[in-house]
């Protein structure tokens, strides 16, 4: 990993360290660590999507899994927290598994519809198998999140857990794309025929990748619903999986760091807007929330459209752009 | 060790009714240089993908070093010791010159998913050696002061050489090069004459499917001609050029 993913480790760790003493409104730290969960999220699904080259259009159903897993488990069955959170990663693992094994060992997008069956069909789970999921009414009371007798019971002490958590993710995540497995990776991505042809067990690799992915989105869930001690199905539907897939595209789909940025800039998108409807109104214009949709959908657009490799492979050019203007002839093309 | 690496045996690739390798007998002898040649569509890269385990015959055997090949998977092929070029260069172009060829040393190298993720210190060392090693075998085809540009923006020419230097970073005991000069220049393919000559030097066994005839003829030891994917004619370039059957392929009857 190379001197700049250092750099930015750093800085993101202080931004980390600083911000719930800059931000000293609850609601607004609530916001972050959604924020983070998604970002979690988005690490593991942007290392499946720009580094093996699949989609997964169910990963809001890995993270329903972890947080139902977690959230029976210690509320029906009196497990510990650790134990049911580590059920609830292992789940998905499971899950990962049965999905990825028939669907990656074909080539192409299998991968992509096989998600979108299993997301609605655990959606539709969740809110039939009334018995264990509790339905539409879901689980109430869900144990805080404890380490020992340390109960994470501010906003601002589960903030700093679950953007450690990420900020680990994302250590983890680096690690492995400028590795031998990570290269492999992405030689399936550029030419699964030469990939294999040097020796790289293609199918493997993008089902290892895969339940990699699937872990960071159950690790996410876990934290969800320790949390909020509350769930119902309905953050874990296939537009939430859709969501995902776009917050990765809008930071750059070839850029891990884009993942946590797209997360970010989407997660808090709906709170800007409705900062900027209160302040609309004031001038007179009728801003509804109604047009939270558009407004989301015209930024897709923009960017697909202006920043095809996303928001942090813009931000990317412009650093290689300025660096081309200053010394010609030395396009930096370091990782 | 027996004399010739790579036997094939009453080897038949049908799709659907068109059979595109007619039972065809072929032996490759270690440490040569063997060209297969033919008009196009000959059925040349078809053997060549069935070698490499990208298509699995119809009928037939193919025995590498003794070992069968027939029904194992890409990478088991590779493992045992078989690099390959493709007839359409497939490089990484999400990558940078180096980490293509990095990719190379897949085999060469152990760490695995965990290990990946955590980067205990046996990583470091490995990752050092890979890059090393990856930078040497730039250097052997002559492309080690490009290193860092991305792969995409190399021209043909290099980007075949870029394929070869990553397939030498396996060390394999045979190489396959599909029309390694295709789409190059009078110099590049000179230079190309080169290279696998060098490569031969190494010990590596080359097996070349090509259409530069010059090149065919000045660099091989052996020539097999395919046609209608039977085997005509099989001998020295001399041998071969003389052959009037081979003659009638090449002109039209």
């Amino acid at each position: 990993m190379g001197i700049r993913h250092y750099i930015g480790l750093l800085v993101l760790l202080l931004l980390i360290a600083v911000t719930p003493l800059a931000v000293r409104n609850d609601y607004y730290l609530g916001l972050l660590v959604f924020a983070g969960l998604n970002c979690l999220a988005c690490i593991g699904l942007s290392l499946l999507m720009g580094y093996a080259g699949q989609i997964s259009l169910g990963h809001a159903a890995f993270i329903g899994i972890g947080a139902y897993v977690s959230g029976y488990l210690t509320v029906r069955m009196d497990v510990g927290i650790w134990p049911a959170m580590i059920a609830g990663v292992g789940a998905c693992m499971v899950m990962a598994l049965i999905i990825g094994v028939p669907a990656l060992k074909l080539r192409g997008h299998y991968l992509a519809m096989a998600t979108l069956g299993f997301g609605e069909i655990v959606y539709i789970v969740a809110v039939a198998a009334i018995g264990i999921t509790g339905g539409p009414e879901g689980i109430n009371s869900i144990p805080k999140l404890h380490l020992f007798n340390y109960v994470f019971k501010s906003d601002t002490r589960f903030f700093y857990f679950t953007w450690g958590m990420v900020f680990l993710g994302l250590f983890f995540a680096l690690n492995l794309i400028h590795s031998r497995v990570g290269r492999g990776l992405m030689a399936v991505h550029g030419s699964e025929d030469a990939a294999g042809s040097l020796g790289v067990n293609t199918a493997r690799y993008k089902i290892q990748v895969f339940v990699l992915s699937a872990v960071y989105a159950g690790l996410a869930g876990c934290l969800y619903a320790h949390y909020v001690n509350y769930i119902d199905p309905g953050p874990f539907g296939v537009m939430h999986s859709v969501l995902l897939v776009t917050m990765v595209a809008v930071g750059g789909i070839h850029h891990i760091w884009g993942a946590v940025g797209g997360a970010v800039f989407l997660s808090l998108l709906p709170d800007m807007l409705s900062l900027l409807s209160e302040y609309l109104e004031g001038t007179g214009i009728q801003y509804r929330s109604d047009y939270d949709t558009l407004v989301y959908g015209a930024i897709l657009l923009l960017v697909m459209l202006f920043l095809p490799e996303g928001i942090a492979g813009g931000l990317n050019g412009l650093v290689k752009k300025a660096r081309q203007m200053v010394r010609p002839g030395t396009a930096g093309t370091e990782k | 060790m027996n004399e010739r690496i790579l036997e094939i045996r009453s080897l038949r690739k049908e799709f659907g009714g068109v059979v595109a390798v007619k039972d065809l007998d072929l032996s490759v002898d270690r440490g040569s240089i063997t060209a297969l040649i033919g008009p196009n569509g000959a059925g040349k890269t078809t053997v060549f993908h069935m070698i490499t385990g990208f298509l699995r015959p119809t009928r037939g055997d193919i025995t590498f070093d003794g070992a069968v090949l027939q029904g194992r998977p890409v990478y088991t092929i590779a493992e045992m010791g078989i690099a390959r070029t493709f007839q359409n260069v497939q490089i990484f172009s999400n990558m940078s010159v180096l980490e293509n060829v990095m990719v190379g040393r897949h085999l060469r190298s152990r760490s695995g998913f965990l290990g990946s993720l955590l980067v205990p210190p046996f990583f470091r060392r490995e990752e050092k050696e890979i890059r090393k090693a990856a930078a040497r075998w730039l250097e052997f085809v002559g492309l080690g002061d490009q290193a860092r540009l991305p792969a995409g923006s190399l021209p043909l020419g290099s980007q075949r050489m870029l394929e070869i230097a990553r397939a030498l970073a396996m060390e394999p005991g045979m190489i396959l090069l599909d029309e390694p000069a295709s789409g190059l220049n009078a110099r590049e393919t000179v230079a190309m004459g080169e290279l696998v000559r060098e490569i031969r030097e190494m010990g590596i066994t080359v097996v070349l499917v090509e259409h530069d005839m010059e090149l065919v003829m000045d660099i091989s030891d052996q020539v097999n001609v395919i046609n209608f994917g039977s085997l005509i004619a099989r001998g020295t370039p001399r041998e071969v050029q003389a052959n009037p059957e081979v003659i009638a392929a090449y002109l039209g009857e």
